[in-house]
């Protein structure tokens, strides 16, 4: 399920707000649909990232995907245990594979996400 | 998109369906990672009905075989296999394909799916110098294989003849779960395993009974995605990744499959020449130093300067690293030569290793 507490894109990032700092994941969807994932890029603490532009990078066996920025920001914190480990995105998407932490630049942009009711009925649509 | 007759038995197992090469094919399963190390450690069952086959009979059939392919047919006994390129008059290769013998004017040629049309077309045209009649059968012929380990002694339990007097690259006939069958010890998963081929109306019962066999040691069927995976640690080449019009065999790796001291075959005069002059390109396997895959035609890179291509990159499952495949100068193909993979713009370190990367022991 996804959680409510969470907001969503249409590319399947989920974004939690803690403040006026993002930490930003990919959805239980999302690593369904890639399979098995066996690498993780991100970018670094410092760097910024734009509202809907891909800041990293999670293959699968098969597929290589960009992840891309929910919002606008600059990176706090990234998660240095998924890059020895990227099969925790298949385990805990929600969870322990959080991708990175960013301070907002925008606040508002947060209002351009989904919410689970939101996010739920989007999946849905797309699978019709 | 085309479907094999087991189309209904991969939705209802919960595959996941892709296009390939205008099929219809399960990509996995449980999942790609999990298939692989079945195969590696227990035995999986791949539905290949997609292949093309290729009959060729008549009195100049060897003739005519050893004129298309690069290997030498000459030397097959009755029952027995050969693997060979078949190439183009410039020496690239048309596909790759197993040669089965059933008598001294019978053979029977099986293709890569994605091929199938193309290399009939090539096959009939040949055939119209020789007295033979060729006939592409791949509708009328299903095919599952049955790898790992553990496929002799569970395919034993519902097979009618004694399959370890079956030796690797021969054939028999026999019955498996009472259907008549074609069954070779061939496959295209670096492990020890059978190729079964059959009428399509079997397709269903065969597939559930061997499944079923197999349930205790926990025999799985696999996808097309650990079918790559488990092909490409063994370095078994795939068409369109290692193989390819502009590739020729002795780039590819595959001059021990190309018999240049053979009276005359579609693309010697090419080959003799390249050989001659040397090989430009050779096919070498490479793991990463660095973090990252490599992927298919990535540029390879070596102090800045561009030397070649991934033809096949991943990680391994067995080895638990990220390896690749490719084609480079073979000038800088030497074993333990730090290149560059070309990952979204950005050189990535790798090294230059011995091949194959996997071999069962």
């Amino acid at each position: 399920m996804n959680p409510a507490n969470l907001k969503y894109t249409k590319e399947h990032e989920w974004v939690r707000v803690e403040g006026n700092k993002a930490v930003i994941g990919i959805t239980d969807h999302a690593q369904h649909a890639l399979g098995d994932v066996v690498f993780v890029e991100l970018p670094q603490a410092g760097d910024s990232i734009e509202e809907g532009k891909p800041f990293g990078v999670v293959e699968s066996v098969k597929a290589v995907s960009d992840i891309y920025a929910p919002v606008s920001g600059t990176v706090t914190a990234i998660n240095e245990a998924l890059l020895d480990s990227p099969e925790t995105v298949n385990k805990d998407a929600f969870g322990e594979a959080w991708m990175v932490e960013v301070e907002l630049a925008d606040p508002a942009q947060l209002e351009g996400l989904m919410d689970a009711a939101g996010y739920e009925a989007f999946l849905q649509e797309e699978e019709h | 998109m085309k479907r094999t007759p087991l189309y209904e038995a991969h939705a209802k197992a919960g595959a996941k369906l892709i296009d390939f090469g205008g099929w219809e094919m399960p990509v996995q399963y449980a999942g790609i990672l999990e298939e692989h190390r079945t195969v590696r450690t227990r035995a999986g069952l791949f539905d290949v009905s997609h292949m093309g086959e290729i009959d060729v009979r008549g009195p100049q059939a060897l003739e005519m075989v050893n004129m298309l392919i690069t290997n030498d047919a000459a030397k097959l006994a009755d029952g027995q296999i050969l693997y060979s390129p078949m190439c183009y008059e410039t020496g690239g290769i048309v596909d790759d394909l197993l040669v089965y013998r059933y008598e001294a004017d019978h053979f029977l040629l099986v293709v890569n799916a994605s091929n199938t049309d193309k290399d009939f077309a090539w096959v009939d045209r040949l055939a119209q110098g020789f007295e033979v009649k060729v006939e592409n059968i791949s509708a009328q012929t299903a095919q599952l294989a049955f790898q790992g380990p553990l496929a002799e002694q569970i395919l034993q339990r519902i097979t009618d003849i004694d399959l370890a007097q079956i030796k690797y690259y021969w054939f028999a006939y026999g019955k498996i779960a009472g259907v008549e069958c074609l069954i070779s010890r061939t496959g295209y998963t670096g492990e020890d395993g059978f190729e079964f081929y059959f009428a399509p109306e079997f397709a269903l019962k065969l597939w559930d009974e061997v499944l079923q066999a197999g349930q205790a040691e926990g025999a799985q069927p696999i996808g097309l995605g650990a079918r790559d995976t488990l092909r490409f640690e063994a370095c078994l080449p795939l068409y369109g990744n290692e193989l390819g019009e502009d590739i020729s065999p002795l780039e590819a790796g595959l001059g021990i499959f190309v018999k240049l001291d053979k009276a005359d075959f579609t693309g010697k005069q090419a080959l003799e020449a390249q050989k001659a002059g040397g090989v430009p390109r050779k096919s070498v396997g490479f793991e990463m130093v660095d973090r990252g895959i490599a992927r298919s035609h990535y540029p390879l890179a070596l102090e800045g300067r561009e030397i070649g291509f991934v033809t096949s990159g991943s990680f391994s499952p067995t080895l638990e690293k990220n390896i690749g495949l490719g084609l480079i100068d073979a000038n800088e193909a030497q074993v333990g030569k730090e290149i560059e993979v070309m990952v979204r713009g950005k050189g990535v370190k790798a090294r230059i290793v011995a091949k194959p990367f996997y071999r069962r022991s």
